[in-house]
C-alpha cells in the first residue's frame, strides 16, 4: 500500500521531533558547556523543522489538526519516526555515532528536497539544508575526534556506531513511497550517497564499519522499539493531563 | 593527561563593512571546534557574518606600565591634525 | 599603575581593565562575584532544564530550550570575565564542585509543577534583572561588558515567564490554581535574592565603593516590589503576603519581613536539591573527561601531522 505525502511528512516531522528531544536530555550534563550549547543547537534546529512539518501535514489532513495535536495526542503507534532516534542517548559517543548517520542522511534528503515539485517542503529544504550543513559538521567533527583521540574514546566510538549501525537503514527512507518519488515529490533514494559519506566519515575517524547490513526497522510503520511509548509518556503526560487547555 | 580545553578569544564581524570586534572567549581544543562554538554563543541572534578565533596564548599585548612610552608622546604632535591649519575661509573646507 | 591610579580611575567612574594594577581584595572579590554569579547560571539551568522534556506544547518546549540554552551562554559569558583575572574556568568548576564557591541559593528550590517555569521567569528572572542592569556599569570592564549582553538577552526571559503565568492565569480553573501554587512557591524566595537586609550587609559598602555594587540590597527589592505588584494584580493572582500594602507617604509598597532563617539555611545549601544541583555538575564534568581528553588528544595528533606534512 503506497504511503501518501501526509505520511511522508508525518515520518519526518516525528523523526525530527524524537532527536530534538533525545538532544534536549543532554542538557546540564554534555561533556563541556560548549556541548550544552551546541547540542541546544541542534535540538532547536530539529524541533523548528518539526513544527513545520507538523503544520504542513495538519493543512494536507484537511482536519483542522495543528502542531500540538500531533505532537501530544498521538499515542506511539501512530508515530511514523525510524527507530534509530528513539532509542536512549547511551554515552557522548552512542549519540555521536547516531548524529553522524543521521545528519548525512537528512543532508542528502533535504538537498533533493529543495527540488521537490511541493513548494512548502521546498521552501523548507531550502533552510533545513543550512541547518543540516552545520549539524554534520558538528557530529561528523566529534566522530572523528572520538574515534581518532584516545584508545578509550576510540572503543567507545567504535560501540557507539556498532550499537547505531542495525537501525540505519530506514534513514534511507521507507518502501513505500515510489509513487511520491515519481510525482516529484520527493527525490530519488540516496543509498550509494550516503554509504560513501559515512564511510568517509568512518574512515577519517579510523573506525571500522560494521559487517552486517542493517536490519532493524518497523519505525517508519509504526512498529516501534520499546523505548518510543516510555519517552512519550514524559513529553506528553502534562499536556494530556489536562486536555483542550491553552500554554 | 591534561584535558582541559584552552582559551580562545573571539572577533565577530557583526555587518559587512564593519571589522571584527573581540566579543568574548571560548574553550575549544582546536580551531574548528572554536569557531563551531563561537558561532553558537556569539552569533545566535544574528548578530555576525564572519568569526575570528585566536588561542589567547597568542595574543601579544602591549604592556599596561609602558602606556606612557606607548601612547603618550602622540599628544605632543598636534601638527599630525588638521584643526592645527588655519586657513581663509574660501578653502577651510579642505 | 598604583592604588593613587586605581583610585582616580573608580573616582572617574572610569573601567578598570583586565591589564590595568588592581587592590588584591578587588581582584579576590570580583573572582568570587562573578563566578559566583556564573555558577547561578549554570546551576540554574538545572530547576526549569528538567521541564524541557515534558513542555505542555511545542512553543513552550522551543522557548524553554532557548532559554536554558541562553543560561549556558551566560555563564560562558561569565566565566570568561573571570578568567581576564588570572583565573582558570577548570578552577572555578573546581570551587563550585567542592563547595568552596556558592551559587544562588534560589536554585535550591524545587520545581514540582509546569507554572513554576513561569514564576521563575517572571520573579526570579525579574529579580535578576534588577540586580543585573546596574551591573552594567561596574566598574571592571569585562564584568559591566558580560552584563550588557547578558541583560539584552534576559528580558525575554522575564517576559516569557510573565507569559506562561498570564496564559495559566486566564486558562483552565486548574491552570490558574497551579499559577498561583508557583507564585506562593517562588514570592519570598524571589523577595531574599536580594540578600540580606543592608544592616546585615557588611561587604556592600565597600562593594560599592568600589563600583562593583552600584544599589544597596533593600533599594533593590524594593523596587522589585514596586514593579512586580502591579504585574501580580494583572495576572488576577494574590502575593502570599498579608503586610503587603502601598505606603502614600512614602510612594513605595510596605511588606512583611522575609524568613531569614530560611534564607540561611538555603544559602548552606544542605538537603536533597542541593546535593542534585551540585552532583549533576559533578557527575557531569566527570563523564566528560573521557570526550575532552579525546579532543585534546586529536588536536595534538593534528598539530604533529601537521609538523610532519
Amino acid at each position: 500500500m503506497p504511503a501518501d505525502l501526509l505520511t511522508h511528512v508525518l515520518r519526518q516531522a516525528d523523526r525530527t521531533l524524537v532527536l530534538s528531544h533525545r538532544l534536549a536530555e543532554w542538557l546540564t550534563h554534555a561533556p563541556e558547556l560548549e556541548e550544552d550549547m551546541a547540542l541546544a543547537n541542534i535540538s532547536l534546529d530539529l524541533l523548528g523543522q518539526s513544527r513545520h512539518l507538523y503544520t504542513y501535514a495538519g493543512k494536507l489532513e484537511g482536519h483542522g489538526h495543528d502542531e500540538d495535536h500531533f505532537a501530544y495526542e498521538r499515542d506511539a503507534t501512530d508515530f511514523r519516526n525510524p527507530l534509530i532516534v528513539e532509542q536512549p542517548n547511551g554515552d557522548f559517543a552512542v549519540t555521536m555515532a547516531r548524529q553522524v548517520l543521521h545528519d548525512h542522511a537528512a543532508l542528502l534528503y533535504w538537498e533533493s528536497m529543495c527540488s521537490s515539485t511541493d513548494e512548502t517542503l521546498a521552501a523548507l529544504a531550502a533552510r533545513a539544508v543550512n541547518e543540516t550543513r552545520f549539524h554534520l559538521r558538528h557530529s561528523t567533527g566529534w566522530l572523528i575526534r572520538l574515534g581518532d583521540g584516545t584508545d578509550e574514546s576510540h572503543r567507545r566510538a567504535q560501540a557507539g556506531l556498532d550499537t547505531m549501525w542495525p537501525f540505519a537503514e530506514e534513514l534511507l527512507g521507507a518502501d513505500d513511497e515510489d509513487d511520491l518519488r515519481t510525482a516529484g515529490l520527493i527525490g530519488p533514494r540516496f543509498d550509494g550517497a550516503w554509504r560513501a559519506a559515512v564511510g568517509a566519515t568512518v574512515s577519517e575517524a579510523t573506525l571500522t564499519m560494521p559487517p552486517e547490513p542493517p536490519t532493524r526497522s518497523g519505525g517508519l510503520r509504526g512498529e516501534h522499539s520499546e523505548h518510543l511509548a516510555p519517552m512519550l509518556e514524559v513529553m506528553q503526560g502534562l499536556a494530556r493531563a489536562h486536555p483542550g487547555a491553552t500554554w | 593527561m591534561n584535558a582541559a580545553w584552552p582559551l580562545w578569544e573571539v572577533f565577530v564581524r557583526a555587518r559587512r563593512g564593519l571589522s571584527h570586534t573581540h566579543v568574548g572567549s571560548v574553550h575549544a581544543a582546536d580551531g574548528e571546534t572554536a569557531l563551531q562554538a563561537a558561532r553558537d554563543l556569539f552569533t545566535r541572534r544574528q548578530e555576525g557574518v564572519s568569526l575570528w578565533v585566536v588561542p589567547s596564548a597568542d595574543i601579544v599585548a602591549s604592556d599596561p606600565s609602558a602606556e606612557a612610552e606607548l601612547f603618550e608622546p602622540a599628544a605632543d604632535k598636534a601638527y599630525r591634525f588638521p584643526t592645527s591649519y588655519e586657513l581663509p575661509a574660501d578653502v577651510d573646507h579642505m | 599603575m598604583s592604588q593613587a591610579e586605581f583610585d582616580a580611575l573608580i573616582d572617574a567612574d572610569e573601567r578598570i581593565e583586565p591589564d590595568d594594577w588592581m587592590p588584591d581584595d578587588y581582584r579576590k572579590t570580583l573572582v568570587r562575584q562573578i563566578a559566583q554569579h556564573a555558577h547561578s547560571e549554570i546551576i540554574g539551568m538545572q530547576p526549569e532544564g528538567e521541564w524541557i522534556t515534558r513542555a505542555p506544547s511545542l512553543h513552550r518546549k522551543a522557548i524553554l530550550t532557548a532559554k536554558v540554552q541562553d543560561e549556558a551562554g551566560h555563564g560562558m559569558y561569565l566565566y570568561g570575565a573571570a578568567e581576564s583575572l588570572g583565573v582558570d574556568r577548570a578552577e572555578l568548576l573546581d570551587r563550585l564542585h567542592n563547595k568552596t564557591q556558592k551559587y544562588s541559593s534560589i536554585f535550591n528550590y524545587a520545581t514540582p509543577e509546569w507554572a513554576d517555569v513561569g514564576a521563575i521567569g517572571w520573579l526570579v528572572d525579574g529579580a535578576a534583572i534588577a540586580n543585573q542592569v546596574p551591573l552594567c556599569r561596574c566598574s571592571y570592564g569585562p564584568y559591566g561588558r558580560a552584563m550588557v549582553r547578558i541583560c539584552k538577552e534576559e528580558s525575554f526571559h522575564q517576559r516569557q515567564g510573565f507569559q506562561i503565568m498570564l496564559t495559566l492565569s486566564e486558562g483552565t480553573p486548574e491552570q490558574k490554581a497551579m499559577a498561583q501554587r508557583a507564585l506562593d512557591r517562588w514570592w519570598w524566595p524571589s523577595i531574599m535574592m536580594f540578600g540580606p537586609p543592608d544592616t546585615d550587609s557588611p561587604n556592600t559598602a565597600r562593594s560599592m565603593a568600589w563600583g562593583i555594587k552600584r544599589y544597596t540590597n533593600d533599594e533593590l527589592r524594593q523596587q522589585f516590589v514596586d514593579a512586580t505588584v502591579p504585574q501580580a494584580e494583572l495576572l488576577g493572582l494574590a502575593i502570599p503576603d498579608p503586610d503587603l500594602v502601598w505606603n502614600e507617604e512614602r510612594g513605595h509598597y510596605d511588606f512583611g519581613e522575609p524568613d531569614w532563617d530560611e534564607f540561611a539555611t538555603m544559602v548552606r545549601g544542605e538537603g536533597e536539591i542541593p546535593d542534585l544541583r551540585i552532583s549533576t555538575r559533578r557527575n557531569a564534568h566527570a563523564e566528560g573527561e573521557w570526550v575532552r581528553e579525546a579532543a585534546v588528544a586529536y588536536a595534538e595528533k593534528q598539530q604533529q601531522r601537521e609538523r610532519v606534512a
